[in-house]
């Protein structure tokens, strides 16, 4: 579009046209504001990684990636960051697998069922859900999920804590379906309709053309959306925070409480751990390590969008 | 039956096709459970709404914007900091992402050329950025902006932090906004002799604002409900008086939620609860608007 635009100006006049400084500046002046957000992920790389390369003068990298103790404020201090690695995995997985089925679900009768009004109610709710601050899905685990899971569901001997890694999991598998369903959906309405059409047309079922031609055409698309929900519950901060627990933790038993990365970069940068010191940078180097991870998932992301767009 | 008009999209002809069509069993199943699907996240909604508004009932009153927090007694306790510092902070971070947001989305759209690498750049990172977890830009505002800048714990700081954080989610949108006005307009201008600035900001701007509008309002109301970055940027202290200009300490609604529900005393649980009450009628005021707004003033082409 930007491209025909351009052609459209450079056959505007036949003499070529005197250069109007006015027009630059403001060109430039735009061009200044886009790059405002180069300047911001330039910022985060800075504001990151300097002070966990100095942690890492410390602390030896390998003992920082692979030391299964975290306890920097114990002494003998240990910066082993296993354990909150391991806590983000579990909770991002678990609410993974709450979001997965109810997103995709969700995407598929809103693109493939749904009447045009049906899903003019419905997509708003979606974006409600979105719109509900993390602080207040995280009182909600803690105030109402946890006590359900404490004194309604039968676990026998083995209560969950005050504190557990399944809460958390809960509502944000539930926080992060309007990402997943509307991002799958997307990926989904732009199938082409000669695709469905051509599917009915050898007797398949609504269903069958869901699941078999729709499904498999919007792949890449779909897998995009998983990939971004990922992203969003590894750095999901106000949930764990608050419902999960502030103990690091190495189990795999959700029901146990847990500190994840997010949750000890809330704990520690909201006033714990004393300025200026080998402890406060370990906030920056977990930092480092989540936006790492994140960018790795998000780039991943963008790449497969940009591929069903360029296919349909 | 009465004569049908001539259906007139895709849609609709699939529709009329199956709509004699018996539904198989197992399609009727699988057309349930997609739709249950969707109830859940409804039904979610309505329960946590229900729990929030009766767990907080009881201190619904004047107190919550008349009073300032107390950490001893529930009773005497108040939001008024909170409100007064979130409405800052919302103020600031609106001046900065709105203006900034719409003159790179203009870059983009009318600007850039979309083939050349700087462009590529440019629209990768903004969609990353949209994906970063807000708790790095916590990091980012600690780092740069309250130290290396030096303008400490403030309403500033907070504000250039949250701008930061919604920066992509306002160009997304009005890059959208600006998308979605016809290109025969800038070609109708331009064929007047008018320059590219002067049809941008003539015929393309005004066309757009209404888009522009809803999309920065629900990007700024993202940054209201937001918690996890301030809590790195010093809004977790208690702050007892309200914030007077952009260098004050302050705290916002969504921080002095989780302090209060940190406390393990019932009545603070239940202040907890009343606050998140005035933070979501808040957050609904300002979804009404942006709604209102794409309702009454958009533009179809």
């Amino acid at each position: 579009m930007t491209q025909t635009l351009t052609e459209a100006a450079a056959g505007e006049s036949l003499r070529r046209s005197r250069v109007r400084w006015g027009e630059r500046t403001i060109e430039g002046g735009l061009l200044l504001a886009a790059l405002v957000s180069v300047a911001t992920t330039v910022g985060i790389v800075i504001a990151l990684f300097v002070p966990a390369i100095a942690l890492f003068e410390f602390v030896p990298f390998t003992d920082f990636i692979t030391g299964t103790e975290w306890a920097p404020l114990f002494e003998p201090p240990s910066y082993g960051v296993v354990p909150l690695v391991t806590a983000t995995l579990l909770i991002s997985l678990m609410a993974m697998l709450i979001a997965t089925p109810i997103g995709l679900a969700s995407a598929m009768y809103l693109s493939e069922y749904a009447r045009p009004r049906a899903r003019k109610t419905l997509k708003p709710i979606l974006e409600v859900l979105a719109g509900i601050p993390t602080v207040v899905f995280g009182f909600f685990a803690l105030e109402f999920v946890t006590p359900i899971l404490r004194n309604v569901l039968p676990f026998g001997g083995d209560l969950p804590e005050i504190f557990n890694a399944l809460s958390a999991a809960l509502v944000m598998g539930i926080m992060i379906v309007p990402t997943v369903a509307s991002l799958a959906e997307d990926a989904m309405s732009a199938v082409p309709n000669a695709l469905r059409q051509g599917a009915h047309a050898l007797g398949a079922t609504k269903r069958q053309v869901t699941i078999n031609v729709v499904f498999p055409a919007a792949l890449s698309g779909i897998v995009a959306a998983l990939v971004l929900g990922i992203s969003r519950a590894v750095g999901e901060t106000m949930i764990v925070a608050i419902a999960a627990g502030n103990r690091p933790n190495l189990s795999w038993n959700p029901l146990e409480g847990m500190q994840t990365m997010t949750g000890y970069i809330a704990q520690a940068g909201s006033g714990d751990v004393p300025v200026g010191t080998v402890d406060y940078d370990t906030i920056f180097a977990v930092g480092a390590l989540l936006f790492l991870a994140t960018l790795v998932m998000n780039l991943v992301s963008i790449r497969l969008v940009r591929r069903y767009r360029q296919v349909y | 039956m009465a004569l049908l008009a001539p259906p007139t999209n895709d849609t609709e002809i699939a529709a009329r096709l199956s709509a004699g069509a018996r539904e198989r069993p197992l399609d009727r199943v699988f057309r349930y459970a997609l739709l249950a699907s969707l109830l859940i996240a409804l039904a979610f909604i309505l329960i946590l709404l229900a729990f929030v508004l009766v767990k907080g009932w009881d201190r619904l009153d004047a107190r919550l914007w008349q009073l300032q927090p107390s950490a001893r007694f529930a009773e005497k306790s108040g939001a008024q900091s909170a409100i007064l510092g979130t409405l800052w902070v919302m103020a600031g971070t609106a001046a900065l992402a709105m203006p900034l947001g719409i003159a790179a989305a203009i870059y983009l759209e009318e600007y850039g050329n979309a083939k050349s690498r700087l462009f590529t750049i440019i629209e990768v990172n903004v969609q990353n950025l949209a994906a970063v977890p807000s708790i790095i830009y916590g990091i980012l505002g600690l780092g740069l902006i309250a130290r290396a800048l030096g303008l400490g714990f403030t309403v500033a700081t907070a504000s250039i932090t949250l701008a930061l954080l919604i920066l992509p989610v306002v160009i997304i949108a009005s890059r959208e906004a600006i998308r979605s006005v016809p290109q025969e307009i800038r070609f109708g201008s331009l064929a007047l002799g008018a320059t590219r600035w002067q049809t941008t900001w003539r015929q393309v701007l005004p066309a757009a604002i209404p888009g522009m509008a809803t999309g920065s309002i629900l990007a700024l109301s993202r940054a209201i409900g937001e918690a996890a970055p301030l809590l790195l940027l010093g809004a977790v202290s208690f702050i007892r008086f309200n914030p007077d200009s952009f260098l004050s300490d302050y705290t916002t609604l969504p921080i002095q939620i989780y302090n209060w529900i940190r406390d393990p005393r019932e009545e603070f649980q239940v202040l907890g609860a009343a606050t998140i009450v005035v933070l979501l009628v808040l957050l609904l005021a300002m979804n009404s608007v942006a709604i209102l707004i794409r309702n009454r003033f958009q533009k179809r082409w």
